[in-house]
């Protein structure tokens, strides 16, 4: 079997022992559910089948619940120690650090195929733009992936998983909504770029409905600057440091 | 499984942990790594695993080297770190499977290989506690269980008995005796008795630097090269009998042991013995030799003197 995903098996066994998984569904159904279905923007207020306030749920809840989900993940491995035992078994960098990034992203995929009764029930009262529905999945996807590797990072530079996850939100933030904000007072060039850091440009764009490349580099690129420098920080011990 | 350290450094900033390194352990034999703390043990053996690479040298591992072929030396390497860090929410028998299925062994025969290891390490009636529920000595054999799990030909054990009651330790050093027979077998210790009580040789490592390499009964005798003689001579005058001591052709030294009676610890010069002529004396003197003792250095004092400085 492939050490990625021995890692990954491993991961996720740990989730669901330790109720993390358990909790993190149960709130993250929860949220979704109550503002889709009874509380402020839901569908018997605006008398509209439309998903839009889940998205807009998933969108940040999302946001907190990835990095609790990644902080412990390589932090509480270095403090234990246990990732020297890992690191001289024989499996790569590489492959601990992207069987850690599939069992995270596995975990997000099934909370997110968990609402798609949701998404059957609000279609089953109104006409509902699927098209729109399924761009948006994909974008809280894309978004989730992206924070999912930038969590690794976070929790790779640290032994304190607190650290690490009051810095994958740091980071987060930048690109959830600090780069946008920042376009919008920086005019010209450097509002450009800005712009195109902003994630939350990026996602919108995609649950517009308009799936471009552009934005698929972004994604892609975002998560893989993260692992590599997760792996790089990992790596570091054969240079200098512990 | 020969494993062959050349030259090796390993610098923690400006620091050098391990500096200009090299021996080697040959296949069947216990080697004792010992030093004080922070001598660059647990760095050396961090390097032979490949849990990170030396600034400068070369490991092999059985014809593998750690630069060239990390995966190879790894496979054929059982390492107990320092600590025994473990996956402490996981049962006994989940994890050594998990160990084993990352060292590849193939699915139909890891269930023979995790009961084999559960016999071997006295594991059977935990092995479906969680590892944070056992005591320390059991910890300890699920740390070896899982070095041991893939049948490797060399294992690398750091401080394997520490923190163990002395019973635990005694039946982890008869499994470590045991297992060494066929394979390579490298431990720390920074206790002598252990080391001497297990290893075939010792390397005494300091400040990074090897000063001493070979059996315990190499080292005593290359640390101290001399003879030392207690004597106790009676009849005669104490000042006499000491400056008689002192003209034999072989004498060193001569100290003064106690003050109510005439005994003297002889020391002689390098590779030569006294005996003989302390003998001869007496008779020509017509003293009393009551005792003539040769005195065995201590490991420890080994240890002492080649680390205090």
């Amino acid at each position: 079997m492939f050490p990625i995903w021995i890692i990954t098996k491993r991961e996720m066994a740990s989730f669901f022992d330790s109720l993390l998984a358990y909790i993190l569904l149960i709130a993250f159904l929860g949220f979704s559910g109550l503002f889709t279905w009874l509380l402020g923007g839901d569908v018997f207020m605006v008398k509209q089948a439309s998903l839009q306030s889940f998205f807009g749920v998933a969108y940040w809840s999302l946001f907190f619940f990835i990095p609790a989900l990644t902080m412990r993940m390589i932090a509480e491995e270095k403090s234990s120690g246990t990732l020297e035992l890992m690191l001289t078994k024989p499996i790569s960098d590489w492959q601990l650090v992207l069987g850690k990034f599939l069992s995270a992203l596995l975990l997000i995929m099934i909370s997110l195929a968990l609402t798609l009764p949701y998404y059957i029930t609000v279609a089953s009262i109104g006409p509902l733009d699927h098209g729109a529905v399924w761009t948006g999945y994909l974008g809280l996807l894309l978004m989730s992936v992206a924070y999912i590797s930038i969590g690794l990072f976070a929790s790779s530079i640290t032994t304190n998983q607190i650290v690490a996850f009051l810095l994958s939100l740091l980071i987060g933030i930048f690109f959830h909504f600090l780069f946008g904000m920042l376009a919008q007072y920086f005019p010209g060039f450097i509002g450009k770029i800005l712009n195109y850091l902003s994630l939350q440009a990026h996602y919108q764009s995609i649950t517009r409905g308009v799936v471009d490349s552009k934005d698929l580099i972004y994604f892609l690129s975002l998560i893989f600057l993260g692992l590599f420098a997760a792996e790089t920080t990992l790596a570091k011990r054969n240079i200098n440091d512990n | 499984m020969d494993i062959i350290v050349q030259h090796i450094t390993k610098k923690f900033g400006s620091q050098k942990a391990v500096d200009d390194v090299s021996f080697t352990v040959k296949t069947g034999e216990i080697v004792g790594f010992l030093g004080p703390n922070g001598a660059g043990k647990t760095t050396t053996m961090k390097a032979i695993t490949c849990y990170f690479m030396p600034n400068e040298g070369d490991i092999s591992v059985g014809g593998y080297s750690i630069r060239e072929n990390p995966s190879a030396v790894k496979k054929n390497i059982g390492y107990l770190p320092e600590n025994n860090p473990l996956y402490k929410d996981m049962p006994v028998i989940d994890y050594l499977h998990f160990v084993a299925e990352l060292h590849g062994i193939p699915e139909n025969r890891i269930n023979a290989r995790i009961l084999d290891m559960v016999n071997t390490c006295g594991l059977e009636g935990e092995k479906h506690k969680k590892i944070g529920e056992l005591s320390k000595g059991y910890q300890q054999r699920v740390g070896l269980a899982q070095a041991l799990i893939h049948n490797p030909n060399v294992l690398v054990l750091d401080e394997p008995t520490s923190g163990l009651d002395p019973n635990q330790i005694i039946e982890i050093r008869d499994l470590i005796r045991k297992i060494g027979q066929e394979k390579t077998v490298i431990l720390s210790s920074h206790i002598l008795a252990e080391v001497e009580a297990t290893c075939d040789r010792i390397v005494i490592i300091h400040k990074g630097k090897i000063v001493a390499d070979g059996t315990t009964a190499l080292l005593r005798q290359q640390s101290q090269g001399r003879e030392i003689l207690k004597v106790t001579i009676e009849g005669g005058n104490k000042n006499e009998v000491f400056k008689a001591l002192q003209g034999l052709t072989n004498v060193q030294m001569v100290d003064m042991l106690s003050k109510s009676d005439n005994t003297f610890e002889v020391q002689s010069k390098p590779d030569t013995s006294s005996r003989r002529d302390v003998f001869r004396l007496c008779a020509k003197k017509g003293w009393d030799l009551t005792e003539l003792t040769p005195t065995e250095t201590k490991l420890e004092d080994v240890f002492r003197e080649l680390t205090l400085n």
